[in-house]
């Protein structure tokens, strides 16, 4: 079991930061709450704006208002990045989205988001197409992997920008200045929470390794 | 200058481009050379500067030679139109292409069979390209539903030193009914030969591609890419093959192919090098669309077949 005994609620306009080692399931959840084949709980409820996800596939949780950035963005031979940022309907223009994540409209609209793209291009046109939906609930996952430093700053106010907007953000990050955007958090540990707190002190109780489960060794799955 | 085509001539064709949303006008241009046949009839010519187009009605077809000559780099594009606009029929063409040193020129060849529900457009080319010489050869296709459509296309293209070839093959709107491709390439020394084709296939369409590039020149380059979809009872059979014969030569085949539903695919990337100093590298996929993709776009609100289709109009756009 890779998830056990969660509890865990995030509230619209807030920004919830997700903590973990690897492995910890950190993605697993947000696989889960996204609807991902092959991920579904085998108890328990996933309730959104009070009514159950369980039944609801991928897509329908999306027209619902959940989306999420992954981790590794899949590539799409021909898709232009202007059409990848308006599938969803386009609710933000997708130059306003680019210009947002940090790059130039003028040079990425017509492009495709192919293998031509560098890494942090991709990630950065993923956070623009969350972005251009004005989800409900946002599922961040690892956005500043791959970003390079003197851009991390962009990525941080692309986050801000979310819950200005009045999305719910679940962010899962390994990077503490990243967590520190965050009103509340939570730290999970061979998929358990094992602690739920304000940012500073789960951060704290991450960096020290403490786990009242595994005594700051990573929990074993049950 | 060839003899320029009437509007009485061209109706058809004019009214055929806009169905399928082209703008004629912006095409046939009078600073535009051009070819237009609907079946074995020559309805339309026009050379411009540099460009020799010599077209004769044969027993069984179309002959045509063109010229382009040498150090002539032409701006706009020549244009052939191969169309039929009666229920049955057929379309021989024998193309002869001669680009002549250092000259430069793009082709779009615009075959539209929108109306024959059975009908047969069979090209033969001969495509010599020589020294320092570049052509761009596009052949867009637009069938109508029938299924009834064959299409046989075969060419055989020399390239000399430093000459540069592009090809793109494109059969995506309307039922490709029956279709063959067969095309060799013999690259020479330094040229470069890129060959892609693009296919979608329904009901039961079938496909086959074969296409071959000798990289026979020192440092001779070449790139097969083929993009299949099939859905439905169609299939398709890709075959790409790749010899690197001399040193220094590079070439890559590039084979990706999508079936849904009872569709068959195969693809056979076949790399040969018979020169210790040429490499040639093959990737191929085949299979239904791709997890990852698929659910990228379900996160963005798309369900499962609108999310096929967008993955596959990329992938064949």
């Amino acid at each position: 079991m890779i998830l056990n005994g969660l509890d865990l609620m995030v509230n619209q306009g807030e920004i919830h930061t997700l903590l973990g080692t690897n492995g910890a399931g950190k993605s697993t959840l947000a696989f889960l709450i996204m609807g991902r084949e092959g991920y579904q709980p085998q108890s328990g409820a996933m309730l959104f704006e009070d009514k159950s996800l369980l039944e609801l596939p991928m897509y329908e949780r999306a027209r619902r208002g959940i989306t999420m950035a992954w981790q590794e963005p899949a590539r799409f031979e021909g898709l232009s990045v202007s059409d990848y940022l308006t599938l969803s309907g386009g609710k933000v223009k997708a130059e306003k989205c680019l210009k947002q994540v940090g790059l130039e409209p003028k040079a990425y609209l017509k492009r495709s988001v192919d293998k031509t793209l560098s890494g942090g291009e991709r990630k950065r046109i993923e956070l623009a197409a969350v972005l251009a939906m004005q989800p409900k609930l946002a599922i961040l996952d690892e956005p500043a992997a791959g970003i390079d430093l003197l851009s991390l700053d962009e990525i941080t106010d692309v986050i801000q920008a979310m819950k200005k907007a009045g999305s719910a953000v679940l962010l899962i990050t390994h990077r503490e200045d990243m967590a520190g955007l965050a009103e509340t958090a939570s730290q999970l540990c061979g998929g358990h929470i094992v602690c739920h707190d304000q940012p500073e002190k789960v951060i704290a109780n991450y960096k020290a390794r403490r786990c009242e489960r595994c005594d700051g060794k990573t929990c074993h799955y049950e | 200058m060839g003899k320029r085509a009437t509007m009485n001539d061209l109706d058809q064709l004019y009214e055929a481009f806009r169905q399928i949303g082209e703008d004629p006008t912006q095409i046939l241009t009078p600073e535009t050379a051009y070819l237009v046949a609907y079946g074995h009839n020559i309805v339309g010519m026009q050379s411009v500067p540099g460009v020799i187009i010599v077209p004769e009605r044969t027993k069984d077809g179309i002959h045509a030679s063109v010229t382009v000559l040498e150090g002539y780099k032409l701006e706009q594009p020549v244009h052939l139109c191969f169309s039929l606009f009666e229920q049955f029929g057929s379309q021989n063409i024998e193309l002869e292409l001669t680009l002549q040193p250092h000259s430069l020129v793009t082709f779009w060849s615009h075959c539209i069979f929108t109306i024959p529900e059975v009908a047969r457009h069979a090209m033969m080319a001969q495509i010599n390209i020589e020294e320092g010489a570049e052509l761009i050869y596009n052949e867009v296709h637009y069938h109508g539903l029938s299924g009834g459509i064959e299409v046989v296309p075969r060419a055989k293209v020399v390239l000399g030193h430093l000459a540069r070839y592009r090809t793109d093959f494109s059969l995506v709107q309307g039922r490709v009914g029956k279709l063959d491709i067969d095309y060799s390439v013999d690259v020479g020394k330094e040229a470069v030969a890129e060959l892609t084709s693009k296919v979608y296939g329904h009901v039961a369409d079938k496909i086959r591609i074969r296409e071959r590039i000798d990289l026979n020149g020192d440092n001779a380059r070449g790139l097969i890419k083929s993009r299949v979809a099939v859905e439905n009872e169609a299939s398709a059979e890709v075959i790409c093959a790749t010899y690197g014969n001399a040193a220094g030569a590079r070439g890559h085949v590039d084979c990706l192919e999508i079936v849904r539903g009872s569709g068959v695919v195969s693809a056979i990337p076949e790399v040969r090098v018979t020169h210790p100093q040429a490499k040639v590298t093959h990737e191929a996929a085949i299979g239904s669309v791709d997890q990852a993709q698929l659910e990228t776009l379900m996160a963005r609100g798309l369900d499962p077949d609108q999310a096929v289709d967008v993955i596959v109009r990329g992938m064949l756009c």
